[in-house]
C-alpha cells in the first residue's frame, strides 16, 4: 500500500471518528460533506477515505453512546441501552473496551464476508438482464419498508418520493421534459449530493435549533480497558453472532448498521444466560449491538460493489463517489478492476484495525469533541455543507435545493418519515425506471412476460415477504 | 393535571383537520395531486419512437403510489393516532428565517457576506455571546473555508461584493 493511500485512510478514520462522535452528524452526512473534496484524489483513494470513514464513524457513535447516553450515529442507538448504565457505574472504560473490540472483530469479519461474497454475487448479477436488474431494485425498495426507523408505510411513501426526485430533468430515453418548469438548470435533473445534505445536515441544524435546552450529562472517563478473560468468556459467542447477523442485515439492499445492532441486540438478550442484566449495564448488550452495526459496513459493501445497488444510505454516497469517480459498480468492475476492488478491501480491513487504535488510545480525546457546543458547532457545517454543495457544479441552485431539502427533511423526520428511504429511492430511481422501460421494450409491452424469468419471479416473492414482513412482525408484537 | 395530559386532551378535542394527521396528509396528496397534473402537460412521443412506456407514465405511476399510500397512512390515524410533537421553539424560526435571510443576501450581495451573517445571526440566537467565539463562526471559519475551496479546490465562488474584492474584479 502505497503512502499516500495509507494517509487517506489514516485521516479518513480519524475524521470519521470525529463525525461519529458528534451526535446528528455521521457517516452518510460526513461522507456527503467530504465528497466534493475527493475531486483531488484519484478514485482509489477518494473511495478508501469514505470507506474509512464510513468503518470508523460507525464505531465512533459508541463514544458518545456510552459517555452522554446519546447515539453518535443512529447505529448506536442500542448500545446506549447497556453502555450508559453501565459508564454511569463507573465503568465506562470497560463499557467501551467492550465496544472496541467488538467493533473491531464485527468489522474484519464483514470484510472478509465482503471478499468472499461480492466476487460470488457479481458472478450471479452476470446472468441478470433487464428485467432482473428492475426486480432487484424493487426489492431493495420494498425492503425499505423493514428499515426499523418509521413505519413501513411512510418509508414506502419516501422511497416513492425519492424515485420522483429522480425523475426530474430530461428523461434519459427521450430527451422529453419532466418536472422542469422552464428551469434550465434543472434539465440535467436534481444532483445526488444537495439532496443528501440537506435532508441529512440542513435538517439536523434545524433539530438541533429546537434542542437546545438539552443538557447532556457527560460521564467521566479515565482510560479504555480492554475486557477481561471473563468478559471475552461472556461475550465471545454474541460477539460471532452478531457479526454474522449484522454483515447479512448489511448485505440486504437498503438495509444498515441501524437495524443490523438492533436485531444484534435483541438476539443476544435473547440467547443470553443473564437476559435480566440487559437494560443495566450488560456487557453482552454492548457486544451484540457494536458487533452488528459495524458487521454492516463491509456487507453492505457487497450489493453496492457486486450490483451496484446500495445496502445502506452511507453506501449510497460511497456508490455516488465511484460513479462521480468514473468507476461503474457491478460484475464488470470485478473482471476488469480487480487490483481495485482488492485496495477496497484491504483499506477497509486496516481501517478497522487503525479505528481500533484509535478508539482504545484516544477515546478520551475524541469523547472531548462532544463539548464543542452546538451554538458554534452547527454554523459551521452550515458554512461547509454551502460551500462543498456549491463547489460540486458550481451552482446557487444546488445550495436552494439543498436548503428546500433541509426543510423538508426537518417535517419528514417530524412527522415520523425517514430520510434514508429518499435517499435509497433517488439513487435507485434511474435503475428502476430504466430498467423497466427497457425490459417493456424487450417484451414489447407484454407486462406478463415478467413472469417467465426465474430470477424476476424470485425477487418479486421477495419483494412481497419483504412488504408484509413488517406488518405480521407488528402483529405478532 | 400534567402538561402532557392537558395536551392530550386538548388534541382529542381538536377538530380532525387541525390535526398533525389530516394536515401532513392532506399536503401530501395536494402536492402529489399538483404534480400529477402537471405530469398531464409533458411532451408526448410518437407510437413510432417510443420506448416501452410514455415519459410521464413512470411519475404518473409513482404519484398515484403515494396518493394511497397517504390515504393508508391517514386511515390508519385514525386508529392509531400519532405521537404528539412539542411546539416548536422560536430559535427554530430564527434559524428558518436565517436561511431566508442566506438566500437574500446571497442573491444580492455577497454569497460569502451570506455565510457570515449568517454564522451569526444563529449563533447568537442559539445562545452564544462571547465576542471572539461569534467573530470566530463568522469571520474566521468562513474565511478559512473560502481560502481552503478557492485554492486545494480550484473553486471560484459567485460573484458579490467581497468576492469581487479578492478577485479584483
Amino acid at each position: 500500500m502505497s503512502s499516500k493511500l495509507m494517509i487517506v485512510l489514516v485521516f479518513g478514520t480519524l475524521f470519521g471518528l470525529i463525525l461519529g462522535v458528534l451526535p446528528g452528524l455521521g457517516p452518510t452526512t460526513g461522507g456527503a460533506l467530504i465528497l466534493p473534496f475527493t475531486m483531488t484524489l484519484d478514485p482509489l483513494s477518494a473511495i478508501v477515505l469514505l470507506t474509512a470513514i464510513y468503518c470508523s464513524a460507525t464505531y465512533g457513535g459508541a463514544i458518545t453512546a456510552v459517555l452522554i447516553n446519546t447515539p453518535g450515529t443512529p447505529a448506536a442507538a442500542a448500545t446506549c441501552l447497556d453502555g450508559y448504565p453501565l459508564a454511569q457505574k463507573g465503568e465506562a472504560g470497560r463499557a467501551l473496551g467492550m465496544a472496541t473490540v467488538s467493533s473491531t472483530i464485527g468489522g474484519i469479519f464483514s470484510v472478509v464476508v465482503l471478499v468472499f461474497f461480492a466476487p460470488l454475487l457479481a458472478q450471479l448479477a452476470y446472468e441478470f438482464g433487464q428485467p432482473e436488474y428492475f426486480a432487484l431494485a424493487i426489492f431493495g425498495l420494498t425492503m425499505l419498508a423493514s428499515i426499523g426507523e418509521g413505519s413501513p408505510i411512510k418509508n414506502l411513501i419516501a422511497g416513492a418520493f425519492g424515485i420522483l426526485i429522480s425523475t426530474i430533468g430530461k428523461d434519459f430515453m427521450t430527451s422529453i421534459e419532466r418536472f422542469t418548469y422552464g428551469i434550465n438548470e434543472l434539465s440535467e435533473g436534481i444532483g445526488f449530493i444537495p439532496v443528501v445534505v440537506g435532508l441529512f445536515a440542513i435538517s439536523e441544524m434545524l433539530t438541533q435549533s429546537t434542542l437546545l435546552d438539552q443538557v447532556f450529562k457527560r460521564v467521566a472517563l479515565k482510560a479504555v480497558k480492554l475486557p477481561s478473560l471473563l468478559d471475552y468468556k461472556k461475550t465471545w459467542k454474541t460477539i460471532l453472532r452478531s457479526s454474522g447477523i449484522g454483515s447479512f442485515i448489511g448485505v440486504l439492499p437498503a438495509e444498515g448498521g441501524t437495524v443490523a445492532s438492533l436485531i444484534g441486540y435483541s438476539e443476544a438478550k435473547r440467547w443470553s444466560k443473564n437476559p435480566e442484566e440487559f437494560g443495566k449495564g450488560s456487557v453482552e448488550g454492548i457486544a451484540g449491538a457494536e458487533a452488528a452495526n459495524n458487521a454492516a459496513t463491509g456487507g453492505a459493501m457487497v450489493p453496492t460493489l457486486a450490483l451496484g445497488i446500495p445496502g445502506s444510505a452511507t453506501t449510497a454516497v460511497i456508490l455516488t463517489g465511484l460513479i462521480i469517480h468514473g468507476v461503474r459498480p457491478g460484475p464488470d468492475l470485478f473482471r476488469e478492476q480487480p487490483e481495485f476492488l482488492y485496495g477496497i478491501f484491504g483499506s477497509m480491513l486496516i481501517a478497522n484495525i487503525l479505528f481500533f487504535i484509535f478508539g482504545f488510545f484516544g477515546a478520551k480525546i475524541f469523547a472531548r469533541i462532544t463539548l464543542v457546543p452546538n451554538k458554534l458547532l452547527w454554523p459551521m457545517i452550515f458554512a461547509v455543507s454551502v460551500c462543498g454543495t456549491y463547489s460540486l457544479s458550481q451552482s446557487m441552485l444546488d445550495v436552494w435545493i439543498m436548503l428546500f431539502f433541509g426543510v423538508i427533511g426537518f417535517f419528514m423526520r417530524r412527522y415520523g418519515f425517514s430520510v434514508v428511504p429518499v435517499i435509497i429511492g433517488l439513487i435507485l430511481g434511474e435503475l428502476v425506471e430504466g430498467t423497466l422501460r427497457q425490459s417493456l421494450v424487450i417484451f414489447e409491452g407484454n407486462w406478463l412476460l415478467f413472469l417467465t424469468r426465474p430470477i424476476v419471479v424470485t425477487f418479486f416473492i421477495l419483494s412481497f415477504i419483504a412488504l408484509i414482513f413488517p406488518l405480521l412482525r407488528k402483529k405478532k408484537v | 393535571m400534567s402538561n402532557v395530559q392537558k395536551q392530550k386532551r386538548a388534541n382529542k378535542s381538536l377538530p380532525f383537520f387541525f390535526k398533525d394527521e389530516f394536515k401532513v396528509s392532506f399536503i401530501i396528496i395536494l402536492v402529489s395531486t399538483i404534480l400529477l397534473i402537471s405530469t398531464f402537460t409533458f411532451d408526448i412521443v410518437p407510437p413510432i419512437l417510443n420506448r416501452g412506456i410514455q415519459p410521464a407514465t413512470f411519475p404518473k405511476g409513482l404519484l398515484l403510489l403515494i396518493i394511497v399510500l397517504t390515504l393508508i397512512v391517514f386511515y390508519l390515524s385514525i386508529k392509531k393516532p400519532w405521537k404528539i410533537e412539542k411546539k416548536l421553539p422560536k430559535t427554530f424560526f430564527l434559524t428558518l428565517l436565517s436561511f431566508i435571510l442566506f438566500v437574500i443576501v446571497s442573491k444580492t450581495l455577497d454569497f460569502f457576506l451570506a455565510i457570515s451573517l449568517l454564522s451569526i445571526f444563529v449563533s447568537y440566537c442559539w445562545g452564544e455571546r462571547r465576542l471572539f467565539y461569534l467573530i470566530l463562526v463568522s469571520i474566521i471559519f468562513p474565511i478559512i473555508v473560502f481560502i481552503f475551496f478557492e485554492t486545494i479546490l480550484g473553486l471560484r465562488f459567485p460573484p458579490g461584493i467581497i468576492t469581487n474584492i479578492y478577485y479584483q474584479v
